[in-house]
């Protein structure tokens, strides 16, 4: 393997390559760290803050951070527990989260999350905020109240010429997705289609089509949420 | 609007987008606000998207989207300012101008806006109208001000104090801006003769000489966070990189500080030579001053200090007669966001775009602005550079602490009799400075602004200092009269819930959810398990990406370990549950709505 | 045999739909019969409590002022009080009108609404003294009692009741396998 480095992942003595994320060399060990922002192959955003893991006793976001020589991770712990615990409980109390009524469900990562860290209710208190569902654009709907402000969509959709179809507007408490009104007009089928596929929760929705999947068909019904990731490490441990 | 103007002014820039900031400021002295019909024309000739442009636009609090009204008056609504009257003032300028704040006159003449601390805790409350700072206010003088803008007088005219002292008299200054410097260390020595170590000391230094000097010297960076200029220097210079950037940090947003105000109104050019001495030492052939956009008022005299400074060749070509330094410096003003001062959301910004704090690594001394090795410093430690290199580095270590060496401005105000700036070597205690001020009867005092440390008087002993208790500069002192949890915590934390710039899940929500709590307890329905989440919910902040969101909870954390009784004293005795439902409050609308007499 | 503990259960503004699975635990009902007895349920038709009770399941938010009587009582007559779906949690659907205004919402049900338009020709409000008063938004039950466990679900899965219930009946550790908690 060409550049490899040497570091340590909770106690076990491991390679990763140069220039990779602790996330992505992570999950190649077969070890999951939960992400909800992140989409690999995109410019890290760093923004839910879940993936924090310990780097040599310091937290970092395993998103953003390069692996380097001798590093010490350690991704499982119970404080490491409650900070994911705390970030999917506050995005759940933050919007309007109704399951029940939502397109995505079944399908959602922050749904997926909260399942697979057995979230039974968030001990914070619900803000229920006022927030629109945003049906200008011909392709989308934008529902507000589901948005966890990941930027996913901000980071993967443009036009042929790189320019910005998503974007933020205000700060804090008031920050939202809004969609270029030029630009998003005219936006592809497929760039739409796209823009709800990365989306990690329900609040873009590419028209005309929902609820397709039945309940216990669909992507975490049965399987948690980086499973996938973790049976290859136990397939490998029982071979 | 006249689509001319807008595209001359986007032209000046070149077309630039990371200049978006700066076009916009523009735009809005020519405006008074940011028109709609601007954004599709800055896009289409920035060659980006009005979403791009929106998402800059809607960050910062100075820029409107609707016309602020001929006159914008954005009063202070710092914890100081709360102390010294603001909500009286306040109610007279709503009172006197016939709309309330958050809102502009039905002649569109007066608009009323509430701004955090604008650098003026040695005179408030103080507000910022149009630019120009007034100090001092007293509900008379906000009833007089709107009285004499209805009767049509110039933004001048308005001020009756006269002008300030020092350079605040100054014909590009003209403000009523007090200085306040009650006491005097090298730093803010007046004896400083400009130029002086860029014509006699560089000549015949290298530049890494320079960075060792520095290194020797042991300085640390004077925004708070301390971390040693020397290294920073170093880094940048042996960072690889096309060009080279140096930026000096006068954003000063953190409550309660003023120094860099003084510093910027009596000493720029002290400054400026610090941000060339330092160009030098990395290799930059830029520095631009990043400076907080409520300190605009000082605009025309800085830039004229910096023409004379190339007048004098203390910037350009050559400068100093050293063959091929050529460094010049331009200023950038922000726009109102606390978070720019955090040096990776000041590059952002000044980029022309949002004011988010970047991941780290990369550090901006490898990949800074423009994606180009960038060292930002803080507008005090430029200043010591200067002197480190006039008196040297032993002499500067004979000065201070341990961890500490040389002196710091601290920026005092709050409860006592002498508020205003004064320059200490590191070390001393807490006691010794409010005997120097003048303070009696302290409850409390906030150390390092609302970011720091809130401590008793049982911590007075402690020092000022890294090791101990470190600060930017912010000093602020209450008595017995004000209650620690409304009048302060509350204040600081109603700050952060504006100031975060809402990236990370943490910092977005938890200030929030404090703030409610804080006034559940305030408003009578606490109970013990509410200090038990205050205590818990504040260790999410803890995975936060910035300096700004990792200390947000602060104010809440050091408000507990030092006065956990004035919470425990508020929540309700015998009773272990109250989220504060009020069956009564809960009917009354349906009940009006349908016509009947609740029956609770 | 021990004691068997005594069961509440109620639905508030909810609809009935968390009782329904709680049924779907098929026979393990004649289980359940042996380790419990039910009090005031709708299970039973029982109206009144006439007993102390161990356990209160309660499903529906919290919308208007009977379900804050009924809430109320619950805390008083049951020692464990456990809110059951996503409803009594958050609100659930009835809280889809919490941001809309209360006289909106009066209007739309009985003045404009499609199936009322022409039905209520005298445009009359209910406001009788013996009808609930609709409150300014549903609330999650714990924000008006204190609630001690959380049930998600829109139904709470069937497995997950009898699983939770099974524990707080016995005292006995319960790992909750993945498939169970699910928020619709």
């Amino acid at each position: 393997m060409k550049n490899t480095i040497e570091l340590t992942i909770n106690g076990e003595k491991t390679e990763a390559m140069q220039g990779e994320y602790i996330v992505d060399a992570a999950r190649r060990q077969g070890i999951y760290i939960p992400t909800l922002c992140n989409l690999p192959g995109i410019k890290p955003a760093g923004s839910c803050r879940i993936c924090t893991v310990f780097v040599n006793d310091r937290l970092m976001t395993s998103c953003t951070t390069p692996v380097g020589r001798g590093m010490e991770i350690v991704t499982e712990s119970k404080e490491l527990d409650d900070f994911r615990n705390s970030v999917v409980e506050l995005l759940l109390v933050e919007g309007n989260h109704l399951c029940p009524s939502c397109e995505k469900g079944g399908n959602c990562e922050l749904q997926a999350m909260g399942y697979r860290l057995k979230v039974m209710a968030p001990r914070f208190p619900y803000q229920f905020p006022d927030r629109e569902i945003d049906a200008n654009n011909p392709k989308l709907i934008k529902d507000h109240n589901r948005c966890i402000l990941c930027k996913r969509c901000i980071r993967t959709i443009f036009d042929e010429e790189g320019h910005h179809i998503f974007a933020f507007r205000y700060r804090g408490h008031d920050l939202q997705i809004i969609i270029d009104p030029t630009y998003g007009k005219n936006m592809t089928d497929e760039q739409a289609q796209k823009a709800m596929d990365n989306c990690p929760v329900g609040a873009l929705l590419y028209r005309g089509i929902g609820f397709s999947t039945p309940i216990g068909k669909r992507k975490y019904d049965k399987k948690p949420i980086g499973s996938e990731i973790e049976n290859k490490r136990r397939k490998e441990v029982l071979s | 609007m006249d689509n001319a103007n807008i595209t001359g002014i986007i032209e000046k820039y070149n077309n630039d987008r990371t200049r978006l900031i700066d076009m916009l400021i523009d735009i809005q002295v020519l405006e008074g606000y940011i028109p709609d019909e601007t954004i599709p024309v800055i896009a289409r000739h920035t060659d980006t998207s009005e979403a791009y442009v929106e998402q800059t636009v809607s960050f910062y609090h100075f820029f409107h989207r609707n016309p602020p009204g001929k006159y914008a008056i954005f009063l202070n609504n710092s914890v100081v300012a709360q102390m010294m009257g603001r909500e009286k003032v306040a109610r007279a300028f709503e009172e006197e101008a016939g709309c309330r704040f958050g809102e502009v006159s039905e002649d569109r003449l007066i608009g009323l806006f509430p701004t955090a601390c604008i650098g003026m805790s040695d005179q408030e409350p103080a507000a910022l109208i149009n630019s120009r700072v007034f100090t001092r206010l007293t509900p008379f003088r906000a009833r007089e001000i709107i009285r004499y803008i209805k009767a049509g007088k110039s933004l001048e005219e308005l001020s009756t104090s006269g002008y300030g002292g020092g350079m605040n008299a100054s014909k590009l200054i003209r403000s009523e801006v007090r200085n306040n410097v009650h006491r005097r260390g090298p730093i803010l020595d007046e004896n400083y003769k400009a130029g002086d170590i860029l014509r006699k000391r560089i000549p015949h230094m290298s530049p890494e000489e320079v960075i060792w000097e520095i290194k020797l010297s042991q300085i640390r960076g004077r925004g708070g966070a301390g971390f040693p200029t020397g290294m920073k220097w170093e880094f940048c210079r042996s960072a690889k990189g096309e060009k080279k950037y140096i930026f000096c940090n006068a954003d000063e947003g953190e409550p309660g500080t003023f120094k860099d105000r003084v510093i910027l109104t009596e000493l720029p050019e002290l400054m400026f030579e610090g941000m060339v001495l330092a160009g030098y030492a990395i290799g930059a052939v830029e520095g631009i001053l990043y400076i907080r956009f409520e300190y605009k008022y000082l605009h025309k005299y800085l830039e004229h200090v910096l023409a004379e400074m190339r007048k004098k060749n203390l910037l350009g070509k050559d400068i100093a007669g050293i063959q091929g330094f050529d460094f010049d410096i331009r200023i950038q003003y922000g726009a109102g966001a606390y978070v720019c001062g955090e040096e990776s959301a000041l590059l952002e910004s000044a980029e022309g775009k949002r004011g988010e704090p970047r991941s780290r690594p990369p550090f901006p001394v490898e990949k800074g602005y423009l994606g180009m090795p960038t060292v930002v410093n803080n507008v005090e430690t430029l200043c010591t550079a200067v002197k480190i290199m006039k008196f040297g580095s032993e002499w500067y270590r004979s000065l201070g602490t341990k961890e500490s060496r040389g002196t710091k401005v601290l920026s005092i105000s709050g409860d006592c009799r002498y508020p205003g700036i004064y320059e200490m070597e590191w070390g001393y205690s807490v006691n010794d400075i409010l005997d120097m001020v003048g303070a009696d009867d302290v409850q409390a005092v906030q150390v390092g602004g609302p970011s720091g440390n809130l401590i008793g008087p049982e911590e007075f002993d402690r020092e000022i200092a890294y090791e101990d208790l470190a600060t930017g500069g912010s000093f602020m002192i209450f008595n017995h009269s004000r209650d620690l949890i409304r009048d302060v915590v509350l204040n600081f934390m109603n700050f952060f819930v504006e100031e975060s710039c809402g990236s990370c899940v943490p910092c977005r929500n938890v200030p929030y959810l404090l703030k409610q709590k804080l006034e559940k307890i305030l408003g009578g329905h606490g109970v013990w398990k509410d200090i038990d989440d205050l205590e818990q919910w504040t260790k999410i902040m803890s995975i936060n990406r910035c300096g700004l969101g990792q200390t947000a909870a602060n104010p809440v954390i050091t408000s507990l370990k030092h006065f956990r009784a004035l919470y425990e004293e508020k929540v309700q005795r015998g009773k272990s549950f109250d989220e504060g439902f009020d069956l009564e409050k809960a009917v009354a609308e349906s009940c009006k709505v349908v016509g009947r007499i609740p029956a609770v | 045999m021990s004691k068997r503990k005594i069961i509440a259960t109620t639905s508030l503004a909810g609809c009935f739909g968390c009782h329904m699975s709680f049924l779907d635990i098929d026979e393990r009902i004649l289980d359940l019969i042996q380790l419990v007895e039910f009090n005031k349920s709708p299970i039973d038709d029982i109206k009144k409590f006439s007993k102390h009770c161990d356990i209160g399941l309660i499903e529906g938010g919290v919308c208007n002022s009977d379900n804050v009587e009924v809430l109320k009582e619950f805390r008083k007559h049951c020692d464990i009080l456990v809110s059951f779906g996503e409803c009594a949690i958050m609100g659930g659907l009835p809280a889809l009108r919490n941001n809309i205004p209360i006289q909106e919402c009066i209007e739309e049900a009985y003045l404009y609404g499609p199936s009322v338009e022409e039905a209520n020709e005298k445009g009359i409000l209910p406001n009788d003294i013996e009808i609930p008063m609709l409150l300014d938004k549903v609330y999650p039950c714990h924000e008006v009692v204190k609630i001690d466990y959380f049930l998600p679900g829109c139904p709470p899965r069937a497995d997950l009741i009898w699983d939770i219930l099974y524990a707080l009946i016995t005292g006995e550790e319960v790992e909750l396998p993945y498939e169970v908690i699910k928020y619709d």
